[in-house]
């Protein structure tokens, strides 16, 4: 049978999973601890605890200040050292709140048993209220609270939900790793928020490059015809939540729209574990599974992460700092960040670091463009790269952009990465569309 | 710790690059090259080896001389300028010949727009086209020198014009098609292995096409341009060897004759001077097709592929800004 993939552009990078094999281990607790106030889209929380306040494990230390916000919760035990301005990873100061870590002390209503309570009992107003509570934001990236996208407008309805298992980044493994270790769990995430959004129906979408993964989830989703794993081709950007109800459902969120307009609500399978920790077992999100990863690292892993760990502490344990390190990415290849800081401290969405050498990602002179069209077919929006980017360097040509659709891209970077000219497309894009959309957005509303 | 690099994403590159690219056309080209060195010898090796040097050393001096920039010869792109120019020549051209073309070619057709990439013609048709309306003699010369033979009994069946010259010149002689065609073996086997008489890129269809699969396997073009020219050509020749067989050719005929598959696979398909989107890219073929046809039938050349190219060369912008590729999220029904 063909696999199912999204129908337009999308690129085959290598996909170099070296860590899928390595277990997640528990990473050892830090010394001292710098939680972030800025863990998900929107407005940084508020921090409520001051110098020298005592915190247990799964305390609220901040809340949310605006409707597009969530609390963030201490994922340690000790005395709270300072709030304070500090740069994160990408040399942004943000309010962080330091904690001297001592011990290993939680709230006592955490579940913190092994069981695994796959029986729903919370209404829906419940499982909205629990999630909103435990802090959970998207964990496929782009950190959106949970449950406002679990509660959509009233004038669109939901159809189904979608699980995102794609993991279609190069080199990420923390996906492939929790749908093999908890599968069950998952599902039970995903029963979840099939509830709170009052749908029958749910698409686990795996790539097909985690055979062990797609082999966990079918069997943990056997028992619920509601649920469904399908199994999805290879290709980069799958995991992106437009190709990836195009994909799966052969639906198209519109231009402008929302993918609620499709009728689908896509959440990841991290966000789908969480979830299930905060609805089952009171547990707010504190930590993520992360990739450690690179060629040139010593030990490939994937570790369990308190929130707040700096990414120095992480290397450390995946044998230190390899010598030819030339960059260190926050995320995979294609979308990660790059990191300034490495004294930064991990977030709830952040998901792997990757160390590139030198070789691997410097980039090449660019040449003449020699109009093969290979961004074209390589953009999974339909859009002409080499166009949008001649305008953007060209200035003042916002008019064309608008016309062009830059507002449509999703940075996946497919355009760059095929460029054989090494034309930097996306570079030049990226600031273009962002101006782009600030002067649609001062415009009146008709 | 030394300094790390800090840039925006993506963090990774294809091996993609535009040397890559030619290299791969180049060994496209390999079949073709070694077909005309069997068949054409040293002369056919002369001709390559002057068209070459002369493309890659005329780029080099304009960029570094004129230009004041880096070389850009390493791209490779003269090279498989030389190359096709070559394979355009007739077995029997001097070398001044392919040194006028390759100045042409590279010096007039493609830096004068700025090098690769900027270019609105073919520059090795340019280079080709120029040499036959300045030098129709020398280029429309088809004699094979005896010493260049390696296939005796074959080669002394032709006269070493090309089949599509043999068939208009008849023609133009009051010969019927059936007449002329009983005299000469134009056969599809015979044009699709070797056909002798044309230039060095023309005498094997098997070798062109060898090259098309190599292109298609590698991804370096699609078969969008090169199979809409082939089926334009093979309709529009259908329909009028069916109304009058006594005086137009015939689909196999005009598919193997002549450079329609040197031009349809490797010079239309010419990222620079060809349109981007897939709808552009087919009504850039048909008319490739049609002019072709037109000039085949109704011209004065016997050949019109160079001619057909080069006038839809000059489409492309238009094309390039009118053919959109689909959006996401627009023009699809959902459902």
């Amino acid at each position: 049978m063909r696999l199912k993939t999204f129908r337009m552009g999308g690129i085959h990078p290598d996909d170099n999973k070296i860590s899928a094999s390595a277990a997640v281990e528990v990473l050892p607790l830090p010394a001292v601890a710098y939680i972030s106030m800025a863990q998900h889209l929107g407005a940084p929380a508020t921090p409520i605890v001051q110098k020298g306040d005592k915190v247990l494990v799964g305390q609220v230390i901040a809340e949310p200040s605006g409707f597009v916000s969530a609390p963030v919760h201490s994922p340690y035990s000790g005395t709270v050292k300072a709030v304070e301005p500090r740069a994160d990873f990408a040399g942004n100061m943000v309010t962080h709140v330091v904690i001297d870590v001592e011990g290993d002390e939680w709230l006592p209503q955490i579940d913190r048993t092994p069981e695994i309570k796959t029986e729903i009992t919370a209404s829906r107003e419940e499982i909205l209220e629990k999630i909103k509570n435990a802090g959970i934001v998207g964990l496929g990236g782009a950190a959106f609270p949970t449950h406002i996208k679990l509660s959509p407008p009233k004038d669109k309805t939901a159809e189904c939900l979608i699980i995102n298992g794609t993991e279609c980044e190069p080199y990420l493994t923390s996906d492939d790793r929790i749908m093999q270790e908890e599968p069950v769990q998952i599902v039970t995430g995903a029963r979840i928020m099939m509830k709170a959004l009052g749908v029958p129906k749910c698409y686990i979408g795996i790539e097909e490059n985690k055979p062990a993964a797609i082999e966990s989830m079918k069997k943990a989703a056997a028992d619920y015809s509601g649920i469904e794993v399908v199994v999805l081709k290879k290709k980069y950007p799958q995991g992106g939540e437009k190709q990836l109800i195009d994909a799966i459902i052969h639906r198209r969120v519109p231009s402008m729209g929302l993918p609620i307009d499709t009728g689908a609500v896509v959440q990841n399978v991290g966000t789908a574990l969480a979830v299930y920790e905060a609805v089952q077992k009171n547990k707010p999100l504190i930590d993520n599974i992360f990739t450690v990863t690179g060629k040139c690292v010593p030990q490939q892993k994937n570790f369990d992460v308190r929130v707040g760990t700096t990414f120095r502490q992480i290397i450390e344990a995946a044998g230190g700092i390899p010598e030819n390190a030339a960059k260190f990415v926050s995320g995979g290849p294609m979308m990660g960040k790059a990191i300034v800081n490495l004294d930064a401290s991990t977030v709830k969405a952040s998901a792997a670091l990757l160390v590139l050498t030198e070789e691997e990602t410097l980039r090449k002179k660019e040449s003449n463009c020699i109009r093969c069209g290979k961004c074209a077919d390589a953009c999974p929006m339909g859009l002409q790269p080499f166009l949008l980017s001649r305008l953007a360097r060209a200035g003042g040509r916002q008019e064309e952009l608008e016309q062009e659709k830059v507002f449509d891209c999703i940075e996946c970077g497919c355009c760059l990465y095929t460029c054989p000219a090494n034309i930097p497309l996306l570079d030049v894009i990226r600031p273009a569309k962002a101006e782009v959309i600030k002067i649609m957005r001062s415009r009146p509303k008709k | 710790m030394k300094e790390v690099i800090v840039s925006p994403s993506p963090h990774l590159h294809s091996s993609l690059s535009t040397r890559s690219i030619m290299r791969d056309v180049l060994i496209a080209l390999a079949p073709s090259i070694i077909v005309s060195v069997l068949i054409y010898e040293w002369h056919a090796l002369g001709l390559l080896a002057v068209c070459v040097l002369t493309c890659v050393l005329v780029e080099w001096l304009i960029t570094k001389f004129l230009f004041k920039r880096p070389s850009t010869i390493g791209d490779l792109s003269a090279v498989v300028t030389g190359v096709l120019l070559a394979l355009n020549l007739p077995p029997s051209a001097p070398w001044w010949i392919a040194v006028v073309g390759s100045i042409v070619a590279i010096g007039i057709a493609k830096m004068t727009f700025g090098g690769l990439g900027q270019n609105i013609f073919n520059p090795a048709l340019v280079g080709r086209v120029f040499l036959l309306v300045s030098f129709p003699v020398i280029m429309t010369d088809w004699t094979v020198p005896d010493s260049w033979k390696i296939f005796d009994s074959a080669v002394d069946a032709y006269s070493g014009a090309t089949p599509l010259g043999i068939a208009k010149e008849g023609l133009l002689n009051g010969m019927t098609l059936p007449e002329i065609f009983a005299q000469n073996d134009f056969s599809w086997k015979q044009m699709f292995y070797i056909q002798v008489g044309g230039s060095a890129g023309e005498i094997s269809a098997l070798a062109l096409i060898l090259g098309f699969v190599y292109l298609l396997c590698r991804r370096v073009i699609k078969p969008t341009i090169p199979l809409t020219i082939v089926a334009t050509v093979a309709i529009v020749s259908g329909i009028f060897s069916a109304v009058n067989p006594d005086v137009y050719t015939g689909p196999v005929f005009n598919i193997f004759a002549g450079g329609l598959l040197l031009g349809s696979i490797f010079m239309a398909t010419d990222y620079v001077t060809s349109p981007m989107t897939t709808k552009g890219q087919i009504i850039f073929a048909v008319g490739i097709g049609l002019i072709t046809m037109m000039v085949r039938y109704f011209g004065s050349y016997p050949e019109g592929v160079s001619f057909a190219i080069l006038i839809m060369n000059c489409t492309v912008p238009l094309l390039n800004k009118y053919c959109k590729p689909a959006r996401f999220g627009k023009e699809v029904k959902n459902g």
